[in-house]
């Protein structure tokens, strides 16, 4: 009956085989087989999944955990290297190996121009961050998952870094990986917390099974740790910034990050902890907050940003916000969902613009397009699909989700739900002023790149097109209460493993619809300004006032540089001129010189004379005999030392 | 005070002050013949304790055989005038000081020692120092190592004559 | 005699060999030196011996007890003997490679 959940230790497995083939053989193999192996092993995964996946409905309330080895096995603590397949998992499992292998599949074409070496390198680091992401995601306990974690962040660091040779590239790819790992120590805190109240055990079921009895105080401060861990992984508040800076890597690989792995894993740690987070209902609110504030914020910044790349990346730290909410506000199953269709959309935002970039020979300033509308149809017309899907235009999948999270909002709060819709208002505008920008008006660029402009290769166009369909269908696996009657298929696939859905359905319908309506509307007319002023009047000029704050981010790249970095960089030269030359090189030569010393000084008893000998005898004898005689009286001296 | 107390005492103190005069002598003549002092007044000690044997032995042996010896390598290497170099002082005040150091703590253990209490060693009666008693066990139960000593005897006398025979040629005078 | 008085007499002798070997630079009379701690001991098992054979005259169990320790020091004479006739000529050497009997000049120990 669980044949292929119990085979689902295949589903790392074969990316880490791809993995090790590319890696090791970049250099030998061509450039086809490459292709074919970095796809392959992906595309293994994905029909081992959809078995998975298809088995985990009937699951039931019982995981299935396959225990591979004993990773850590000491008395007191016992950590097996195992995976849990539930019907949690096996939807993340499908996202990563589905979106991920379009994306792969994309990639063959984007990358094709790359030597064969680094094309070898780049698809090595892709099956690799897959393995990680699809470790993180199956791990049965939180330290798998933390492996799973670290390799992310770790493949994260190796692609926007891909091209090593552009320094900006490379301290994008450091920031990444330091914010990160601001974020992982808050993670590993919580493990430790969770591991001293468990008494040696992470694996889920028996840390939930244990947390009923955990005080509150352990309770909020495990999931405030965790959280912090998925600050850094999901880009929020405060840790957001090195998201947008994500994009010096290819673009497929900003696809990945954004659409697929990375930026989910905080996600999914967070439901997948939903019983320690219904637990801690001050946590809950926090996590709110938090989401919220990114997900508007975001939102303003991506207003006034000019490259096609950026405008995304804020989008998905605002979609990513808005993920939070819904954490935040108990609605999991909602979080779950919108994970899903912004994979989707966002893979297909991410790869439509890379389409358009690779047709513009790398432009990626929007002020330099225009109009490329009747020269690439397939990618304008995905394209649109995405924009309007992210912009929560029923009835595409956008809309479920963001209404469902919109909808438990309002439950909890009144001012919650106001800020969120605003922002959909604000994701609408941007994303359509982004599209008018982009596809619309007149073209703006060189000749020579009109001349080159043309559709991309069908590696490309297929990908877009299998995923403009799911962004279009995808919300139907949740529909809401208020359309058809227990029609919520997803909610009903996970609710075995969200303990307590505090999504309760009880607005009435009428507010419901007139909830909708009114995010619905907000949209239409946002979308509507968008399209019909920046496809007639581009904005090509700098920002000015507001404008320009929001431009620059609103200087916050700036204000961690004033406030962290450089009173870090100033303290950690204090510590190497000072603390280290001074002090520490100081005992530490000191003590060499000591040693010296004392070697001189000693190396003198050994003047090779008789008499000293015999004098160091005489001496020692008198110490010995004292000891042998008069021990004992020694014995409360001796007795401080025990 | 008895005869044998007053000799004990006699005796001891002539121990002592040979003992001393040994140590401070500047001329190595006048210490051999402390030393000789030493020796008969360590005799004495031994026909005091009754151990007859031992005192001839320790007279014909040390007295007699050892201390003349010395005198004649002293002699021989015409060592009596004073040859020793009087310059490191501090090796002589730390050398005094640990031995009385040494002297303190040993007669301190001695003396707080229970074993020791009220124990008497008898002077001038008991047999078993006499040369009878003394040979029937050397020559029954100690015979081997007796035996055995007369080759420590041998190799003594042939390693004295290895190191003592000039050497044909000298690199080195 | 109370024993305590011998042993305190020995260790007084033997405390002066020590000194003199500490602080005198002959050799021979480092040697004479060790002489007198030889004797001192010899002088102490002696002591012990007679007072061994005081305790077993006593019991009247064993006429001979103590005998033992006058026999250790008959050996230690016959060990002293040949050692004093090795170490003298081992003098006699040293003072023909170096004409001292200076101990110091002896410090090819160290290397």
């Amino acid at each position: 009956m669980n044949q292929f959940s119990n085979l689902v230790y295949l589903v790392p497995l074969f990316p880490l085989i791809g993995f090790l083939i590319n890696g090791l053989g970049r250099k030998s193999l061509s450039k086809p087989l490459i292709s074919l192996i970095g796809c392959g092993v992906i595309l293994v995964s994905f029909a081992v999944s959809v078995g998975i996946f298809f088995e985990a409905r009937h699951f039931g309330n019982t995981p299935v955990i396959v225990n591979l080895f004993d990773f850590i096995k000491v008395p007191g603590f016992d950590i097996p290297f195992g995976f849990q397949v539930d019907q949690l998992s096996s939807l993340f499992l499908l996202i990563i190996t589905g979106v991920g292998f379009l994306i792969h599949v994309y990639s063959t074409a984007y990358m094709h121009e790359e030597a064969t070496q680094h094309y070898g390198r780049y698809f090595s680091y892709l099956n690799l961050f897959v393995f990680s992401m699809l470790l993180l995601v199956l791990g049965a306990n939180y330290l798998i998952m933390f492996i799973g974690w670290e390799g992310v962040g770790l493949c994260s660091y190796l692609l926007i870094g891909y091209w090593f040779k552009n320094n900006n590239y490379n301290y994008a790819a450091r920031k990444a990986f330091i914010m990160n790992r601001i974020g992982d120590v808050g993670f590993l805190l919580g493990i430790f917390w969770i591991l001293s109240k468990t008494g040696g055990t992470l694996t889920y079921s028996q840390v939930f099974a244990q947390a009923s009895s955990f005080s509150t105080f352990d309770v909020t401060a495990i999931t405030m740790l965790l959280f912090i861990g998925a600050m850094g992984k999901s880009a929020q508040i405060p840790l957001y910034t090195w998201l947008p800076d994500a994009m010096a890597g290819p673009t497929p690989v900003s696809a990945l990050i954004h659409a697929a792995t990375m930026v989910t894993a905080g996600i999914y740690m967070i439901v997948r902890s939903n019983v320690l987070y219904t637990m801690a209902p001050a946590t809950q609110t926090v996590v709110a907050i938090i989401g919220l504030a990114t997900a508007f914020f975001a939102a303003t910044i991506a207003i006034k940003q000019n490259d096609i790349k950026k405008v995304l990346a804020y989008s998905t730290v605002s979609q990513l916000g808005y993920m939070f909410l819904g954490l935040g506000v108990g609605a999991y199953t909602g979080a779950v969902f919108h994970v899903m269709t912004h994979a989707f959309f966002k893979a297909l935002l991410f790869l439509g613009a890379g389409s358009v970039i690779h047709a513009m020979q790398n432009q990626q300033d929007i002020r330099y397009m225009g109009g490329i509308k009747k020269y690439m149809p397939v990618t304008h017309i995905t394209f649109l699909l995405a924009c309007l899907a992210i912009s929560g235009i029923p009835p595409f999948s956008g809309f479920f989700s963001k209404d469902e999270i919109l909808a438990a909002a309002y439950e909890h709060n009144l001012i919650l739900w106001v800020i969120g819709v605003i922002t959909a208002g604000l994701t609408a505008f941007y994303m359509f002023r982004l599209y008018a920008m982009t596809f619309l008006g007149r073209f703006r660029g060189t000749h020579e790149q009109e001349h080159h402009l043309h559709e991309s290769p069908s590696a490309m166009t297929i990908p877009l097109i299998v995923l403009a369909i799911l962004s279009v269908v995808g919300g139907f696996a949740g529909i809401p209460e208020v359309f058809a009657s227990n029609a919520h298929g997803l909610e009903h696939f996970l609710s075995p493993v969200i303990a307590q859905n505090t999504e309760s359905h009880q607005l009435n319908h009428g507010t419901e619809y007139m909830l909708m309506g009114i995010s619905v509307a907000l949209a239409l007319i946002a979308i509507v300004y968008a399209w019909s002023r920046f496809s007639k009047k581009p904005e090509i000029e700098e920002a000015e006032g507001a404008g320009k704050l929001l431009a620059n981010k609103w200087y916050v790249d700036e204000l961690y540089d004033t406030v962290i970095s450089k009173p870090l960089l100033a303290s950690g030269n204090v510590l190497k001129n000072v603390v280290e030359k001074s002090g520490i090189d100081g005992i530490v030569n000191g003590v060499g010189r000591g040693i010296q010393y004392a070697g001189r000084q000693i190396r003198l008893m050994q003047s090779g004379q008789v008499g000293n000998y015999i004098l160091l005898m005489v001496l020692s004898m008198v110490l010995m005999i004292l000891l042998v005689f008069y021990g004992n009286n020694l014995n409360p001296i001796f007795n401080m030392f025990k | 005070m008895s005869t044998t107390e007053i000799l004990f005492w006699f005796l001891s103190v002539l121990a002592l002050v040979g003992a001393t005069m040994v140590l401070i002598s500047r001329n190595p003549i006048h210490s051999i013949l402390w030393l000789i002092v030493v020796f008969f007044a360590i005799s004495g000690h031994y026909i005091l304790l009754n151990a007859q044997f031992l005192a001839i032995v320790n007279l014909i042996v040390y007295a007699g055989a050892i201390m003349v010896l010395f005198l004649f390598v002293v002699m021989l290497m015409n060592l009596n005038s004073d040859t020793e170099p009087q310059k490191n002082n501090w090796m002589k005040i730390a050398g005094a000081i640990s031995g009385g150091c040494l002297l303190l703590i040993m007669i301190d253990v001695v003396s707080g020692s229970s074993d020791m209490q009220n124990k008497t060693a008898i002077v001038k009666e008991g047999n078993i120092g006499l040369i009878k008693v003394l040979g029937k066990v050397l020559f029954t139960d100690y015979v081997v190592p007796f035996e055995i000593s007369s080759v420590l005897f041998l190799s003594a006398m042939v390693g004295a004559v290895v190191i003592g025979k000039k050497e044909k040629e000298t690199p080195n005078p | 005699m109370p024993i305590q008085y011998y042993i305190t007499l020995s260790i007084v002798l033997f405390c002066i060999g020590i000194v003199g070997v500490l602080t005198r630079r002959n050799a021979i009379i480092i040697f004479m030196c060790i002489e007198l701690m030889l004797n001192a001991v010899n002088l102490l098992l002696v002591a012990f011996s007679k007072m061994h054979n005081a305790g077993a005259v006593g019991s009247d169990a064993n006429p001979t007890a103590g005998v033992d320790g006058q026999l250790f020091v008959f050996f230690i004479m016959v060990v002293a003997a040949a050692e004093v006739s090795v170490g003298l000529s081992i003098i006699v050497m040293m003072y023909r490679n170096t004409h001292s009997v200076d101990v110091n000049f002896l410090n090819r120990l160290k290397n």
